[in-house]
């Protein structure tokens, strides 16, 4: 039996409507729900109290100082590389095998699951470089797990500057050095913190990588080679072991907040960007 | 990994790391079991909301949708595995039976984690179809469903089958909501009710306390996972170049 297309439009078109609807309700519903739970174990103390009892009670202020360290320590690494890489692929050479050799590395380093990077960086830097748990392990895992994100963005956002920007340059006598410091990589910079914040999120959300590298000490980090645990861990931690629902909660509703708040930078800057080239 | 012989290492089904027996199968089943419920769950959910979002949509709804579904993408993983483990699998457990923590967990929750991937890959390459290719469908009569059965999605082919690839990549490499809802028992499941234990689940559960043979055999397994992964990034790689390809 043939349907007449007009009908079978409509259904179809229902049928669409009804599965975009229940994606965007699982969203909303995901992140009502935390939010709820979660707001009303925050509070001033939650953020600066540190953990009690391994977590049962008293705030997260260790977790939250760990997140940030080892965030920065990974971008710190990731962002000369990443940036570097860039401007090598998009300034300094010609397409050619090597550029495509890199190009795969980078694609390749992207799909690896953080668990393989949780499981490489154990072997190296706390086991045979003998760092231990520690910070230091822990940023560099995450610094080669967001590497990728940052060359790709960095990249795409040196190319979107017109050429005109440099001929210009280069036309005043300037180098090729000034001509990318000065010229490129400030047009670029939009392109380049998008890439940046985006890495800051996935560190933030990250646990099967850090977990291993970092460890699950709940002191305050005093030195690069002191274990910590970040915010997604103890998260991970408390809920699995059941240690205390509200602050498990209490937790997930500041990450949740963080991770939103990033997006909404991103978005932001990705926008403006995207309005300054067109 | 040798020492055992490749194909006991692969094929065992037993996973005893206290009496030296190293079967990797049951977790390579896992893995494929979860993986493919999780498709089955993401892509048509995922599809749907591609076509639509290009589509069936006003740009005012699309401007607002679009970066919503984009949220989704960050939420971390161990949010999801939370809300399979407080909502999903109790309700699991008491209307379909069984420990609730199961294959079906999973497959849900890892589902509804690869649905960003796939969105907004997919949404980009129907976008990238030529404008002509809808105005000469729809000039010759075809309503905008027969549009997009019968030129859209074949013209977007293979930036879909890249995004599904992608999709299933970062399903098999998921960790942490896979450990907490998948009941981790290593063992081949019998129905989606089962719990399962996954290639990843086998590697982070295990590595806190491995020693020796052990945790060589769990590196292996990080050895197998890498290939695996590897093989489907090739894969859409290709694809998703090919689609350039025909582009130009």
């Amino acid at each position: 039996m043939r349907i007449n297309p007009r009908t079978e439009q409509k259904i179809v078109r229902v049928v669409l409507w009804a599965l975009t609807g229940i994606t965007v309700a699982i969203l909303f519903f995901i992140i009502a729900f935390i939010l709820r739970k979660g707001v009303p174990a925050l509070g001033w103390d939650f953020l600066t109290k540190n953990p009690v009892d391994m977590g049962k009670g008293g705030g997260i202020f260790s977790t939250v100082v760990g997140t940030i360290v080892l965030t920065a320590g990974a971008l710190v690494i990731a962002i000369p590389l990443g940036v570097g890489t860039a401007i090598y692929l998009t300034e300094y050479t010609w397409e050619g095998p090597v550029t495509r050799v890199i190009r795969f590395g980078a694609e390749c380093l992207a799909g690896i699951p953080s668990i393989i990077f949780g499981l490489f960086g154990f072997i190296l830097f706390v086991t045979k470089l003998k760092f231990g748990w520690s910070i230091l392990s822990g940023s560099l895992t995450l610094a080669f797990m967001v590497l990728p994100t940052i060359i790709r963005t960095s990249e795409e956002a040196i190319k979107s500057v017109p050429l005109v920007y440099r001929t210009v340059s280069f036309s005043l006598g300037s180098t090729k050095w000034q001509t990318v410091t000065r010229v490129v990589l400030p047009s670029a910079l939009p392109g380049v913190v998008t890439g940046v914040i985006l890495s800051v999120g996935r560190s933030i959300g990250e646990t099967a990588a850090v977990i291993f590298t970092a460890g699950s000490a709940l002191r305050l980090p005093t030195s690069l080679f002191s274990s910590s645990r970040t915010m997604s861990v103890h998260f991970y931690i408390l809920a699995r072991e059941g240690i205390s629902m509200p602050n498990a909660y209490g937790t997930a509703a500041v990450l949740i907040i963080a991770i939103l708040g990033i997006n909404l930078l991103t978005y932001y800057l990705m926008n403006r960007f995207i309005k300054k080239y067109s | 990994m040798f020492k055992y012989g490749l194909k006991s290492f692969l094929a065992g089904r037993e996973w005893y790391p206290s009496e030296k027996l190293f079967g990797l199968w049951p977790m390579i089943v896992g893995s494929l079991y979860v993986t493919l419920g999780a498709m089955g769950l993401g892509v048509p959910f995922g599809l749907a909301c591609a076509i639509v979002l290009t589509e069936f949509s006003s740009k005012r709804v699309r401007s607002v949708i679009k970066p919503v579904i984009e949220l989704l993408a960050g939420i971390p993983s161990v949010v999801y595995g939370f809300m399979g483990v407080i909502i999903l699998v109790p309700f699991i457990r008491e209307t379909l039976g069984g420990p609730g923590l199961s294959v079906l967990a999973a497959s849900i929750i890892l589902g509804i984690m690869i649905l960003p991937t796939i969105i907004s890959i997919s949404v980009d390459s129907l976008q990238a179809i030529p404008p002509s290719y809808r105005e000469g469908s729809i000039a010759l009569g075809a309503t905008k469903w027969q549009t997009v059965k019968m030129v859209l999605l074949p013209a977007a082919r293979s930036g879909i089958i890249a995004s599904i690839i992608l999709g299933m990549g970062r399903a098999i490499g998921e960790t942490m909501a896979v450990i907490m809802i998948a009941g981790n028992a290593a063992s081949v499941p019998h129905s989606i009710l089962d719990p399962v234990r996954t290639l990843t689940s086998n590697i982070a559960l295990e590595m806190g306390y491995a020693a020796g043979e052990h945790r060589q055999a769990l590196f292996a397994t990080g050895v197998i996972l890498f290939i695996i992964i590897m093989i489907l990034n090739t894969v859409a790689n290709v694809t998703a170049s090919r689609m350039k390809g025909t582009k130009r």
